[in-house]
């Protein structure tokens, strides 16, 4: 049984999680890919310009990697609290 | 053998396939029924919700898009993969461990309100229509081009098909026959890619053959000196008089908010969300939305080298060349009125440029005969009215980047004909995924919740599968007769989806204090306000839809963003005006936060 203290620092942890995971899906497609991408297009790679390669590839890929790592963390999470599923 | 004989036969084999699952996985239960029995493995989950999520658009369309609209195409690509990290970390594992079988049915709950649920419920069957009605249409369009059979006869093939596996199996059904309706058409986009990328740059795997210079092959075919194939693309487009392809032209600002709306969208559909309770556990449901974007991800980053290359190539083939000497693909898609050339100089050459050759889609005409009339160079003619002022004389319709692809790249019949079945694969599988939440819709949440809540199991899984029927029936009646309006209301269903679900189920979790009337009030203003401005610009005032009369210069499109904002508003603001939920409602909502009862 958890206490309503550990309760709720289970739940902080995943919150903290969420809003930094989700300020890099932020940097990653709307300031990378959209906003900043204009600038980022000086920069090239190969024959990518960089911004151009970000709204096309490099966000998608991104989101992929971020949603890995949620999962993974969340089931540490999950593990130090005693409260995975069997 | 032909193309059209190669088609017949892995169309035939792949629906062989689709039906034998259907028989194998026979629905018994409504826990069957409606979420697979929560047996499904996260991988296989996974594979299943990117067949459902992508549909003959994404198949057909997306590369055909980024083509077209170069930079700007990727608010497609992002706004259509990014939703999932929401999914993932905002929606999936709360609404799992919730653990019942629709979305209606949460919003009942949490809500403590029958017409919260009610109000959902009419969403879901709106947003899931619009959809499937596309869908359909998708599938007909595929039988008419590959195997030569009337629209008409296509979607009736189609609905067969659906009606089989989707009545007879529910969830459990569609879930295995998407995963391998996945596996159907991620192979028939990636071969041609693979090939056409090679073919230019040496290098087979098209997200960096993209980024690569063009080979000695890939120069002789395109008849270009060495250098980088998007930067090559540039030049070709500036000469004509186009934007660069890799800059942006669309206001930064539209962008930003079609991606957002697409992206919440996709978060807010039913028939997504659904397939997260049908994982064994809340973990499977955060990994199942990891691997269902991994496998889409496979697909949206092939799209835009798939369309790129087919750009260079069309350009290439057809601009300043002269019509007798066009390749045949373009005799052989000119029949079906994707790609028309009109001749407005009179020099026998096909010149490409900025602009329109012609107001509207072509008409073709035909002789007494029932053939197509020609002109003076053996081309297909049309009736359309001619724009004197543009020096374009190329009309190409976006899909035909993927359609033609494989003949572009003098591929193999075998691998037309996997395309063809690809892209029925995509529509099918979406549609199928629609037809349950619509099955879904009436059977429990009307059926069982509203009007007779003491039936039997037996007696709901019965109505489950007429509703389902029925689904399918209206399903091929619009996509036979479609209503002149299922382009624009495509919109629609993302802005909706934004601008009702997205908010009030992220709040529903995350804050307790949020009050059945907030949630009402909230999904009302959202939805009223974005449909009133898609109706507005779209149906009342098509004229003024352009940047000047768009408010912050947003289009129909992107307004969804706006609804939300204002349904997040509006359900906080009125949550806190009016009494806190019911404390059972706050220990449920606590409660969906861990995975296991702590």
């Amino acid at each position: 049984m958890l206490t309503k203290d550990q309760l709720q620092a289970y739940w902080r942890q995943n919150l903290t999680y969420i809003v930094v995971l989700l300020s890099i899906w932020f940097t990653v497609s709307y300031l990378f890919g959209i906003i900043l991408a204009d600038v980022l297009d000086r920069i090239k790679i190969f024959g990518y310009p960089l911004g151009f390669w970000f709204a096309c590839q490099g966000a998608e890929i991104t989101f992929v990697i971020l949603i890995a790592v949620y999962v993974k963390l969340m089931n540490n999470l999950d593990r130090r609290f005693g409260v995975q599923e069997e | 053998m032909g193309i059209l004989t190669w088609t017949w036969i892995i169309v035939g084999l792949t629906f062989a396939l689709y039906i034998g699952i259907a028989i194998w996985s026979k629905a018994r239960t409504t826990g069957d029924f409606y979420v697979a029995a929560r047996q499904v493995h996260p991988v296989l989950n996974g594979m299943a919700t990117g067949a459902d999520w992508m549909s003959a658009a994404s198949f057909i369309s997306m590369a055909g898009l980024f083509a077209f609209l170069g930079r700007d195409g990727s608010m497609y690509l992002m706004g259509w993969t990014g939703g999932y990290v929401l999914l993932a970390m905002l929606l999936a594992p709360y609404l799992r461990k919730y653990g019942k079988y629709t979305v209606p049915m949460f919003v009942g709950e949490r809500y403590y309100s029958q017409t919260a649920r009610v109000v959902a419920v009419l969403c879901a069957i709106f947003v899931s229509f619009t959809y499937v009605a596309g869908q359909m249409r998708g599938v007909g369009v595929v039988f008419s081009r590959f195997l030569e059979v009337d629209i008409n006869t296509g979607v009736v093939i189609g609905m067969a098909i659906v009606f089989f596996y989707a009545v007879l199996g529910g969830m459990k059904g569609i879930t295995y026959t998407q995963v391998a309706q996945y596996c159907v058409l991620i192979v028939a986009y990636l071969i041609p890619a693979i090939f056409i990328s090679f073919m230019f740059t040496g290098i087979p795997i098209p997200q960096i053959g993209l980024g690569a210079a063009l080979s000695e092959a890939g120069q002789r075919l395109l008849h270009e000196d060495a250098g980088f194939l998007l930067q090559k693309l540039d030049q070709i487009q500036r000469d004509l008089g186009l934007p660069a392809f890799t800059q942006g032209v669309k206001p930064r600002i539209d962008v930003f908010a079609i991606t957002l709306a697409l992206m919440v969208g996709t978060a807010g559909l039913p028939h997504i969300i659904i397939r997260f309770f049908t994982t064994p556990r809340v973990k499977d449901a955060r990994a199942s939305a990891g691997w269902a974007l991994l496998f889409i991800a496979i697909l949206y980053t092939t799209a835009p080298a798939v369309g790129t290359f087919a750009k260079m190539n069309f350009i290439k083939t057809t601009h300043d060349k002269s019509y007798t000497e066009a390749p045949s693909w373009f005799k052989n898609w000119e029949k079906t009125g994707l790609i028309v050339w009109v001749d407005k100089n009179g020099d026998g050459k096909m010149q490409y440029g900025p602009g329109a050759p012609f107001k509207g889609k072509p008409k073709l005409i035909k002789t007494e005969g029932g053939d197509l009339k020609r002109g003076e160079y053996g081309q297909v003619v049309v009736a359309n009215e001619v724009i004197p002022n543009t020096r374009n004389e190329i009309y190409v319709d976006r899909d035909i980047m993927v359609l033609a692809n494989p003949e572009i790249a003098r591929l193999p019949a075998w691998v037309v004909a996997l395309v063809a079945a690809g892209g029925l694969a995509a529509a099918l599988s979406t549609a199928a995924g629609l037809l349950l939440v619509i099955s879904s819709a009436l059977s429990h949440d009307l059926a069982r919740n509203v009007f007779f809540p003491s039936m039997t199991e037996r007696t709901e899984l019965i109505i489950a599968r007429i509703a389902a029927g029925l689904a399918v029936m209206m399903a091929g009646y619009f996509g036979i007769h479609p209503p002149g309006f299922v382009a624009q209301v495509v919109a629609f269903a993302f802005g909706l989806a934004a601008s009702s679900f997205f908010p009030i189920i992220v709040l529903g979790v995350f804050w307790t204090r949020t009050t059945r009337e907030g949630a009402i009030a909230g999904m009302l203003s959202g939805i009223i306000f974005t449909a009133a401005y898609i109706i507005y610009f779209k149906f009342i005032n098509p004229a003024a839809n352009n940047p000047q009369h768009w408010w912050f210069g947003i289009s129909p499109e992107g307004i969804g963003t706006i609804g939300m904002i204002i349904n997040f508003i509006v359900t906080t603001v009125v949550s806190l005006m009016t009494k806190e939920p019911p404390q059972e409602v706050q220990h449920m909502v606590r409660n969906l936060r861990y995975p296991r009862e702590a």
